[in-house]
């Protein structure tokens, strides 16, 4: 069953095709890899896919719904959720809070309620407590819970934006460049993460990285962009073999 | 024929406005802060022409290079002081500072020229223009004002755009960190985008006093937040834009003091900042940025 | 879940301090009158004390949870104060002092939540140092129209002129509410010291409760980072709005306190103009920018100091522009903020969470 489906989307910045004729389609449960050298428009089709930024052309379909042209927060809603390249925590709050804003849609009492405590607060705050901590156990991140997030570990803040993202309940999870900055040894931890969050959570995947090791690790199907457009599309070892691709990350 | 003059003087208040706004454009533009001293600068130029020409009887002219260099120096050395330590924390801290160094300034001039208003001499000595018989009397300051207004503008675009200092600014104000990279001194180029900025406070602190020729340690605060709504209406860091939106500003609060109320032209003024920013927030001939994500 | 249970209690006790301090304040201050210890000075000064500490609390909901800058809340408490001390003025006769302060109270902060809210709606959607010129604009704005607004009351209902008293057209028998440039004459004297503290009970409540629930939790992940914030589903323009609203309520309400402990109300520079921001903002600054205890010592404090050092009255902006500028690099520089950390690592100290 295919999960995430994009038609021909097309964005251009000033004269710049950023991304062209963007075809794409994701099956549920799926860990899909999105791979190509700098420069080449894998977070521009992150930002198209979350509403950052609208496409001049072209179509976004999740189950079946059209998301072209909606706002990022109704993307959330729909069930997109993401990382950054460049870690985007809520730094001066805590590690649990971080996850609770995450939960925020899900778990609601109004504006007045908190204000007078009155019993839904309580209620609910109960619930989302339990679920924030549940959700740091499962990414290892429960002792740190009254941590102030930016006082976290870099290896943690990428667990902890996960964890975050995975609070919102999403259907399709993007992660952008999620073992940048990591040793080998790291790399490999998320490698686990990242299969248990697929395995745990029945999770579908969509994930950019260069580290080729962790992508041909874990990815069962990969897209090669290149200059804003397709190279190759298929399965992770198909496309690695493929002699186009070796000489668009190689040179001649 | 008073339509006439009250446009008149809504030119000259605009193309003080408007120098004003240069200085307020140029540093948004290039430093990415507001820099709410900038008001306070021009009240200690008008300062220094007072005590040099009205109190040691020197030469306008020299009075007012001296006011110049002062203001340079003032300017630089604000921004190295209390600026430059916070470049790359958040913008409400720095706004935050800019804001005490307005005070500072104030309360400093306060302290040494005390609160009385001081009467300044008009530097402007040439005769005033006389037209229609003496019906219309165009002050020679306004005169001045406007000349040196556009003079400025265009000698600042061209600088922006010719010189290696002005295009290391527009580089400086795209993208600080390639700017570096591409071997340009960032700090430097802020600094020089102060001094510039300050220079330019000094000639609209004389001509404004000049023009309305009392002076006090709060003299510069209004007209400089005018001057920075003009440069929101113009579109921020936009050169020609700061020019016209100080024009602009500067007419629509002479006609509305002459025609609609002389208590309610400032919030008339102010409403022009509001609309704006409902409308067009961009201003008039401003550009878009994009939030790199 | 027991980790859980702990930290909830422990913002809780933390709010409980803050609550504690100002009521043992009181209780202290309330001795000290008694037996005659205070003297009038500083006696006139205590419901001024609690204006500052109700705004200054109202403006660190801006600054330091919403984290934008607004310099209009002097603003808020003007509308807060014009419109409940003409309701008041209006009930002078023909109701009682109690339930009277308790509808103006209920005015002025609807009213300065209704004019937040309108001046929020375009200047909240935009980014940048928008929100503190336009607020700043905002302030000069009502303080001019005030300044020009002549409203009375007759037999017929209510008039009003931006030109002068006679063009109101008022019968003989009707009632001059704002004068012009004279303001408002005759607001019954209906807030004292103890209403002043539970007003700053009551705001304490609201601010602090408003925090630690989603609501709070929502806005702070915009001040902290907005593009995550939306992208894990939060109404950025929303909540950003209701911290505003709720700010420039609480800063009507500091306005209503204000206006019923003088009989006479104009809307001057001094009180409601640019500089009585700045104060403001110097206390939020001082007692830490999202440290609401801090807020309300600081208000204290430098309200205080200048009455008890006389000497060093002439000097007093010049301080309070010395402390903006050293508390902001010193708080906020980034080779300040990355000492503190190496020293605190070196000293070992842990990187706990900070309460708010």
């Amino acid at each position: 069953m295919v999960l995430l489906e994009t038609k021909n989307l097309g964005i251009s910045f000033g004269g710049l095709r950023a991304v062209n004729a963007f075809d794409i389609s994701v099956e549920k449960g799926q860990l899909y890899g999105l791979i190509g050298p700098n420069g080449a428009g894998k977070t521009t089709i992150f930002n198209l896919l979350t509403g950052v930024y609208q496409p001049d052309e072209g179509a976004i379909l999740l189950d079946g719904m059209n998301l072209t042209g909606k706002k990022t927060i109704d993307i959330c809603k729909a069930g997109i959720a993401r990382t950054f390249q460049n870690i985007r925590l809520f730094g001066d709050m805590s590690v649990l809070d971080n996850v609770k804003v995450g939960l925020h849609n899900h778990y609601p009492y109004s504006t007045f309620e908190g204000i007078l405590r009155l019993p839904r607060f309580y209620k609910v705050e109960r619930e989302m407590n339990e679920k924030a901590m549940e959700l740091l156990k499962v990414f290892g991140l429960e002792e740190y819970a009254d941590y102030k997030a930016e006082n976290l570990p870099y290896g943690q803040q990428r667990k902890l934006e996960i964890a975050r993202a995975m609070a919102t309940e999403p259907k399709l999870l993007l992660l952008d460049e999620p073992a940048a900055g990591m040793n080998p040894n790291e790399t490999k931890e998320l490698m686990d993460t990242i299969r248990f969050v697929r395995d745990h959570f029945d999770m579908t995947i969509l994930l950019i990285e260069h580290d080729m090791k962790l992508v041909s690790g874990i990815c069962e199907k990969l897209t090669v962009l290149n200059f804003g457009e397709v190279l190759a599309q298929g399965d992770t070892q198909d496309v690695l073999n493929n002699p186009e691709v070796i000489t668009a990350y190689l040179g001649e | 024929m008073s339509f006439v003059a009250h446009l008149i003087n809504g030119i000259s208040l605009g193309s003080v406005y408007a120098l004003i706004a240069l200085g307020y454009t140029m540093v948004y533009g290039i430093a990415k802060m507001l820099n709410f001293a900038h008001g306070d600068v021009i009240m200690i130029g008008g300062y220094v022409v007072f005590v040099t020409v009205s109190g040691m009887g020197m030469n306008p002219l020299a009075a007012i290079i001296i006011s110049m260099a002062v203001c340079t120096v003032l300017g630089v050395t604000i921004e190295r002081v209390a600026y430059r330590p916070l470049r790359g924390a958040s913008p409400l801290a720095v706004l935050i500072t800019a804001i005490g160094v307005s005070y500072l300034l104030q309360n400093v001039a306060l302290l040494v020229f005390g609160s009385d208003t001081k009467a300044f001499t008009n530097v402007v000595t040439m005769p005033n223009l006389e037209l229609f018989e003496g019906q219309l009397v165009i002050k020679s300051v306004t005169i001045v004002t406007v000349i040196v207004s556009i003079i400025i503008m265009v000698g600042l675009t061209l600088f922006v755009k010719r010189t290696k200092i002005g295009r290391a600014m527009t580089a400086v104000s795209e993208d600080k960190g390639a700017a570096q990279l591409m071997g340009i001194n960032v700090n430097g180029t802020i600094a020089v985008t102060f001094a510039i900025g300050s220079s330019l406070a000094a000639v609209a602190g004389v001509l404004l006093c000049s023009a309305y020729p009392s002076l006090t340690p709060y003299t510069g605060s209004m007209p400089g937040i005018k001057a920075f709504v003009a440069a929101v209406f113009g579109g921020i860091g936009s050169i020609p834009g700061a020019f016209i939106g100080g024009i602009l500003l500067g007419v629509i609060e002479n006609l509305s003091k002459a025609y609609i109320s002389s208590q309610l032209s400032d919030a008339i003024v102010f409403s022009i900042l509001i609309i704006v920013l409902l409308v067009k927030p961009t201003g008039l001939l401003g550009k878009k940025i994009q939030e790199k994500v | 879940m027991k980790a859980k249970a702990g930290k909830l209690s422990k913002t809780t006790k933390n709010d409980l301090i803050t609550y504690g301090m100002v009521i043992l304040t009181y209780i202290v201050v309330q001795l000290l009158v008694s037996s005659g210890h205070v003297s009038s000075l500083v006696q006139g000064l205590l419901v001024p004390f609690c204006t500052y500490v109700i705004v200054a609390v109202a403006l660190n909901l801006t600054v330091g949870i919403l984290g934008e800058l607004s310099l209009g809340h002097a603003g808020f408490m003007c509308v807060g104060a014009f419109s409940s001390a003409v309701f008041s003025l209006a009930f002078k006769n023909t109701m009682p002092g109690g339930l009277r302060f308790f509808l103006a109270l209920l005015i002025g902060a609807a009213a300065a939540a209704a004019v937040g809210f309108l001046v929020g709606i375009p200047v909240l959607r935009l980014r940048g140092d928008y929100l503190a010129i336009v607020t700043l604009a905002f302030g000069e704005i009502i303080k001019n129209i005030i300044n020009a607004l002549y409203l009375g009351v007759d037999s017929k209902g209510l008039h009003f002129t931006m030109k002068d008293a006679l063009s109101l057209n008022m019968e003989e028998d009707g009632l001059m509410l704002i004068k012009g440039a004279q303001g408002v004459t005759g607001t019954p004297n209906d807030s004292n010291f103890t209403i002043g503290v539970v007003l700053i009970l009551v705001t304490l409540f609201i601010v602090l409760n408003f925090i630690h629930s989603r609501t709070g939790r929502a806005v702070m992940s915009i001040r902290d980072n907005r593009i995550a914030a939306e992208s894990v589903g939060i109404n950025v323009t929303k909540y950003k709005l209701i911290a505003f609203t709720v700010s420039a309520s609480l800063a009507g309400v500091a306005g209503v306190l204000y206006a019923h402990n003088l009989s006479t109300l104009n809307a001057l520079p001094k009180n409601f103009g640019y500089n009585m921001s700045i104060l403001i903002l110097v206390f939020v600054v001082l007692g830490g920018i999202g440290n609401i205890r801090g807020s309300i010592i600081a208000a204290v404090l430098l309200t205080l100091l200048p009455e008890v050092l006389r000497g060093l009255s002439d000097y007093r902006m010049l301080i309070y522009a010395v402390v903006l500028i050293v508390m902001m690099i010193f708080n906020w520089s980034p080779n300040a903020v990355s000492f503190r950390k190496r020293l605190k690592q070196r000293l070992g100290i842990g990187s706990r969470k900070k309460e708010a």
